[in-house]
């Protein structure tokens, strides 16, 4: 089929950037997203222009790199990452907008390559379980009642691609470190830094200029992770019990 | 609250000492949770408010003696333990506090969440900011109304017919004005909306929520933005179809 | 002098390992190791290259213990690495389902599954570690399954019969990096690491002859500089990617390594690369990169293909008794579940046949209807329904009710940097780790074990080691203005510049999929001389051609992907140049490796140990130029090799 794309080029954080019109043909439906946008990207380096720079790596779905917003919605119209959206779910003649996650607390370092480092930061300031190596009990020493395992498992899909803050109309981060905050506070393992754990990644996600929910949902929506939203209304519980 | 700018380096931030928050107020009232729950709490005071306030709006139906005998109880309410007029300063006294916090917060929350945004998608979605926009839009003209619906039935300011001691006759002069009407319709729609996505949101911002509560609680919230809204406005539409005179 | 005229070195040989009972070597060396007075540990600088799980594991370890960590990954987090991409599960021998596991088992297992190419002493030491990894995890948070009453699942993974396998979903991977990630985020927070994401190592700084830094790039600015240290530990990764389709994860290259071996540490076993049986087809030329299906689905999943060549009716129309259940028919005994080579080249044999199904013949089927029937799709649903939407979302067939179709790819990479027992480079001061090393894998690994090695070397082993390391060794600070730092700075810098400067006509993925196309070739799942000596003819044109060929527009000094990739891919041809040798100089069938030339009558690998009972291990002499190899001899005085056999 044959697409015309508005890609948002940008060369760096400081330059501003521009919605530019590319053409593309020949593209087969089971080619995924970013193969497309591969293809397109050979012909840049051919005509001796610059590829259109975004991040991937696994292209399966789980290592969270890649994100784009495309048409107006985080990773596209299907629930799933942009690498794992496929090219059938589009028609050919279509025209499709390609633009970077949006939010302060995500700079764009070029094109659609966002910097999430902030994420990073989140979870060092307490998403973890404080057990320095080789401190470890027995593993059948604690028991796991399998509905908190699941739940905890539920929340620890979370991939840190930044759909959720993408998508959401105040740039919050509130799915993303709900999912963290659930996962370790249902279990016993994370039982002793409860208190200390969601209150300094509250604290760490609001200096890094996430905005605050407003309860709009829509990250939920884009999570391809499906992270649920009532992850936020525990991690409020979390934060108002401590 | 320090803000931090956005830059892409690798700035660690300083990672807070475990256990080293007093758990106060004011620790809430500076992190954006702590501040929605305040929100979401002063709101729900507001709300059940609303709820007694239209049950006895509805005695206007019943006639003016029982409402403004209705009026004269709020006042006498608590007596002989309070005097005249003091559970009636009581509860505005919090309702004042409720609106005051619940302002304050909705209007620093929603500048930050403005700045967190600064730039927009070229490819907009009008979905993806209804519930947010209609809830600002909502505040402000529930802010603006109220100050209003003061002026108007409280203070007699505005009113057309300004009895002291009289509701009922100051409820029918304000409605049989068009404006005047028409405002307290806008208002009441207004305030649909807002308890449409705050009720659940309150319980969200509270963490209530769970996910075999989930559509309960929007069903209720849809219910009780419907009853709201339908027993408000029965009174102003009853007057100007001149039903209630 | 052409390049396949390599010469025979000394010998190598693991000098690390203590003697004694093989039981008590890990503890006998842990005890004789020197140790770092914890006061003094802050004023070492250890640098770690990569946060998969080994690195991450190493990292947060070595900082815990108070060393100054200074890290480095391409990914623009440390929660992106590679290994977040694992699917199935980890072994431990923990032995919690009282099936006969036991340390011993997995080590036999290990030292079997591999093909008697590892070494014992390592083998042994990883089954022992395997137990505490597990504890380590779970005290992290780490949501592995568990059942009703609260306890660990496990299940049981190809090339094996018991059930040892923790297992988290279908995203092992994911849960255990994210554990190590987070310890490690921890240390970032603290201070201790001193992270930098986006940041490639593009060469090794070796100074008096020990390693003392790295030379990387920033990859958004482009900015190539030194950083120094007191070690250096490799956690790189494998090298699969070199065949363009692979399933590894795009980025994933070989360049930390290959430029360590440049610098002269030895690399062993290139030509040991592992296919994994079940990955879904390619479905064109745009393919980019190949999607696994965890081998966990062989549990349950029954592979066939029709009796009839040619067959293109629809799987469901095809009668039971049509049906080709191959791998039950041939090995009886393990089934569906024989180890992934076995696996790979039998359904390679049949889409030989011309039995093979799907687009271009190059498929077989994995078929749920029978698990279906026995357990419920909803419990099919619950151990594998990431996988089978994935599936779906790859291929649009539902495998709830039409069979998935599976082909072998790429996947895993035996060979590595040579390391000690300690886990050690023949350069002092240069560690290896995870799969980057030559690992405990020998010429296949099991399924389920790299995760164990990983944690292994990154948690448990490489402390230790290290720890003796910087014990024994008196380091001077190597200046800031030291020549060789200077002189690598600017060799890495000339490098790019003369990509830039070529200027000419094909893209960076044109000459990489031209690569991976011979490779996988001559050099994928059979192996034969002519066409080795085909691809080594035909790789330093390739190569030529590059150098004349190549179009990178823009700069170094910026963010440029394209760049990337060429660089990596210069690396690449030595590389696959380096695998086609050691495949041909191993005129042996072992494990992933296999010559057609050498196999029993019933066309099955034969392995001949008189000749080939050692671990190659290559000496870089220059590009193009042949290198010399040096042979670690393997002794097995524990687990006697036998041709292995899965019937
Ligand atoms: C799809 C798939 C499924 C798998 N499933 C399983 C399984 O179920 N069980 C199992 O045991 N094994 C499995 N494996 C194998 C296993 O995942 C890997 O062997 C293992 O994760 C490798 O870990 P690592 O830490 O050695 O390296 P990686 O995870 O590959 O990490 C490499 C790190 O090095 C960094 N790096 C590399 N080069 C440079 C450079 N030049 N400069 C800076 N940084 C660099 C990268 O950024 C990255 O952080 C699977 C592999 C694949 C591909
Ligand atoms: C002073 C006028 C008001 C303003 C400016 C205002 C503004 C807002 C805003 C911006 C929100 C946030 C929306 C969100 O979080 O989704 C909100 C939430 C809410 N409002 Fe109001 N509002 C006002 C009056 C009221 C009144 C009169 C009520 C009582 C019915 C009310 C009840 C609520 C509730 C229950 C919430 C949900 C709180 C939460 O999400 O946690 N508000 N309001
Ligand atoms: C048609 C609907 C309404 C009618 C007929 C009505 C009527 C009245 C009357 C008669 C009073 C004066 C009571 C007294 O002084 O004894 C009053 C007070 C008040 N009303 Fe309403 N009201 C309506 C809707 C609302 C709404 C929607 C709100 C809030 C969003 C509201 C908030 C208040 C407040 C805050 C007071 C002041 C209470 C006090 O301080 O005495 N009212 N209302
Ligand atoms: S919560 Fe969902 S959308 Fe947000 S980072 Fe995690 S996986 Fe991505
Ligand atoms: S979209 Fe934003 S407002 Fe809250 S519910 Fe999700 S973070
Ligand atoms: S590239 Fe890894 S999630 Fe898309």
């Amino acid at each position: 089929m044959n697409l015309t794309l508005r890609i948002w080029r940008q060369q760096g954080p400081e330059t501003p950037g521009e919605m530019t019109e590319y053409r593309v043909s020949g593209i087969s439906e089971d080619m995924s997203f970013l193969e497309m946008l591969d293809t397109l990207n050979e012909e840049l380096i051919l005509r001796g222009e610059r590829p259109v720079a975004f991040d991937h790596d696994c292209r399966e779905g789980i290592c969270g790199a890649c994100g784009m917003v495309i048409n107006g919605q985080a990773h596209g119209p299907e629930r799933t990452t942009t690498c794992q959206l496929h090219m059938r779910h589009f028609d050919d003649g279509d025209t499709i907008d390609v633009e970077p996650w949006r939010a302060g607390a995500f700079p764009v370092v070029r094109d659609l390559m966002v910097d999430r480092s902030a994420l990073d930061r989140i979870i060092g300031s307490g998403g973890y379980v404080t057990a320095p190596t080789g401190s470890a009990p027995e593993a059948h020493a604690t028991p796991v009642p399998k509905e908190a395992a699941d739940l905890a498992f539920e929340h620890a899909e979370c991939i840190g691609c930044g759909a959720c803050v993408a998508a959401c109309p105040n740039g919050s981060a509130m799915l993303f470190t709900a999912a963290k905050v659930v996962h370790l506070n249902v279990l016993p393992q994370g039982a002793p830094e409860r208190a200390s754990r969601v209150r300094n990644m509250v604290e760490t996600m609001d200096a890094e200029g996430f905005g605050g929910c407003t309860n709009t949902g829509e990250c939920a929506t884009a999570c391809p992770k499906g992270i649920p939203l009532t992850g936020i209304a525990r991690l409020n519980r979390e934060f108002l019990r401590s | 609250m320090v803000m931090a700018s956005a830059t892409r380096t690798n700035r660690t931030t300083r990672t807070p000492a475990p256990g080293r928050h007093p758990s106060s107020l004011a620790s809430l009232w500076r992190s954006s949770v702590g501040k929605k729950a305040v929100m979401a709490v002063s709101g729900l005071v507001m709300l059940a408010y609303l709820v007694a306030h239209m049950l006895g709006n509805l005695k206007v139906f019943s006639g003016p003696d029982d409402i403004n005998g209705y009026a004269h109880w709020l006042r006498t309410l608590g007596q002989p333990f309070l005097h005249y007029g003091w559970f009636l300063w009581l509860a505005r006294l919090v309702l004042l506090a409720a609106v005051l916090a619940h302002g304050t917060a909705a209007y620093q929350l929603s500048r930050r969440d403005l700045k967190a945004r600064p730039v927009k998608y070229v490819h907009q979605r009008q979905r993806a900011t209804y519930a947010t926009r209609t809830m600002r839009w909502g505040g402000v003209i529930l802010g603006l109304f109220i100050v209003w619906h003061i002026l108007d039935l409280t203070t007699l300011t505005v009113n057309p017919a300004a009895e002291e001691g009289h509701p009922y006759q100051n409820i029918v002069a304000s409605f049989s004005t068009w404006y005047s009407g028409g405002i307290y319709c806008l208002a009441m729609l207004a305030l649909g909306l807002h308890v449409r996505h705050g009720f659940w949101s309150a319980a969200q911002t509270l963490g209530a929520n769970n996910p075999r509560r989930d559509r309960g609680l929007k069903l209720a919230a849809n219910g009780l933005a419907l009853l709201l809204t339908a027993g408000f406005l029965s009174v102003p539409v009853a007057v100007m179809a001149g039903l209630v005179r | 002098m052409s390049y396949l005229d390599y010469t025979l070195g000394e010998p190598v040989a693991d000098t690390a390992a203590p003697a004694g009972p093989i039981e008590q070597r890990w503890q006998q060396r842990r005890f004789e190791a020197k140790l770092v007075n914890p006061a003094n540990r802050r004023k070492h600088t250890v640098i770690v290259v990569g946060t998969g799980l080994a690195g991450g594991a190493a990292g947060a370890t070595l900082a815990e213990q108070g060393y100054h960590v200074v890290q480095f990954c391409f990914q623009d987090s440390p929660r992106r690495a590679h290994s977040i991409a694992a699917q199935g599960g980890i072994n431990a021998a923990k032995n919690y389902r009282n099936d006969g596991d036991s340390v011993r088992r997995l080590f036999y297992d290990t030292v079997k599954g591999g093909d008697f190419r590892a070494r014992e002493s390592n083998v042994h030491r990883l089954a022992e570690v395997s137990v505490e990894i597990i504890d380590q995890c779970v005290a992290q948070g780490v949501p592995f399954a568990r059942e009703y009453g609260g306890l660990l699942d496990t299940r049981s993974f190809g090339g094996v019969q018991v059930s040892r396998t923790f297992y988290a979903r279908g995203q092992t991977g994911q849960q255990l990096l994210l554990g190590a990630y987070q310890a490690l985020s921890r240390q970032i927070a603290a201070g201790n690491v001193e992270m930098h994401p986006r940041t490639e190592m593009l060469d090794l700084l070796v100074v008096d002859g020990r390693a003392r830094g790295i030379v990387a790039r920033d990859l958004v600015t482009g900015e190539i500089r030194s950083y120094t240290a007191d070690a250096v530990v490799l956690a790189t990764g494998g090298y699969g990617n070199v065949f363009y389709l692979s399933t590894n994860a795009k980025n994933s290259n070989a360049t930390a390594i290959w430029r360590a071996h440049r610098r002269g540490a030895l690399f062993a076993n290139p030509c040991f690369t592992q296919i994994h049986p079940t990955c879904i087809p390619r479905s064109g030329d745009h393919q980019s990169k190949l999607t696994l299906m965890s081998e966990s689905l062989r549990n349950d999943g029954r592979i066939w293909v029709p009796k009839a060549k040619g067959d293109t009716r629809p799987p469901a129309r095809i009668p039971e008794d049509e049906r080709d259940y191959y791998l039950e028919r041939i090995y009886p005994a393990f089934g569906n579940l024989v180890p992934r080579d076995i696996a790979s080249r039998a359904a390679k044999v049949v889409c030989d046949e011309g039995r093979g199904v799907g687009p271009g013949g190059q498929g077989v089927y994995l078929d749920f209807a029978d698990a279906i029937a026995r357990l419920g799709r909803d419990a099919v649903e619950a151990k594998y329904g990431n996988l089978f939407e994935m599936y779906e979302r790859i291929t649009a067939e539902d495998p709830y009710t039409v069979p998935m179709r599976i082909y072998p790819a790429i996947h895993y990479t035996m060979g590595g940097l040579w390391v000690d027992y300690d886990l050690q480079t023949t350069i002092p001061g240069l560690f290896a780790i995870g799969e980057a090393n030559f690992s405990d894998h020998g010429a296949n690994r099991l399924g389920a074990s790299a995760l164990m090695q990983g944690l292994a070397d990154g948690y448990f082993v490489l402390p230790p080691t290290l720890n003796d390391y910087l014990g024994r060794t008196k380091l001077d600070a190597v200046p800031a203005d030291h020549p060789e730092l200077t002189a690598v700075e600017a060799e890495s810098a000339d490098r790019l510049n003369l990509i830039l400067a070529v200027d000419g006509d094909r893209t960076p993925d044109s000459f990489h999929r031209e690569l991976g196309e011979l490779l996988w070739e001559e050099c994928g799942m059979a192996r034969e001389e002519a066409g080795l000596r085909r691809a080594l003819a035909r790789i330093p044109e390739i190569r030529e051609e590059f150098w004349r060929r190549i179009k990178v527009p823009g700069t170094g000094e910026e963010l440029n992907q394209a760049l990337e990739k060429a660089n990596r891919l210069v690396d690449y041809f030595e590389l696959a140049e380096l695998m086609c040798l050691d495949a041909l100089h191993r005129a042996e069938s072992c494990g992933g490796h296999f010559r057609t030339e050498s196999a029993t009558p019933d066309g099955e690998a034969a392995r001949r140990d008189e000749e080939f009972g050692y671990a190659a291990a290559w000496e870089f002499t220059g590009t193009g130029t042949a290198p010399v190899l040096h042979k670690e001899d393997l002794v097995f005085e524990h687990v006697h090799p036998t041709q292995r056999s899965y019937a």
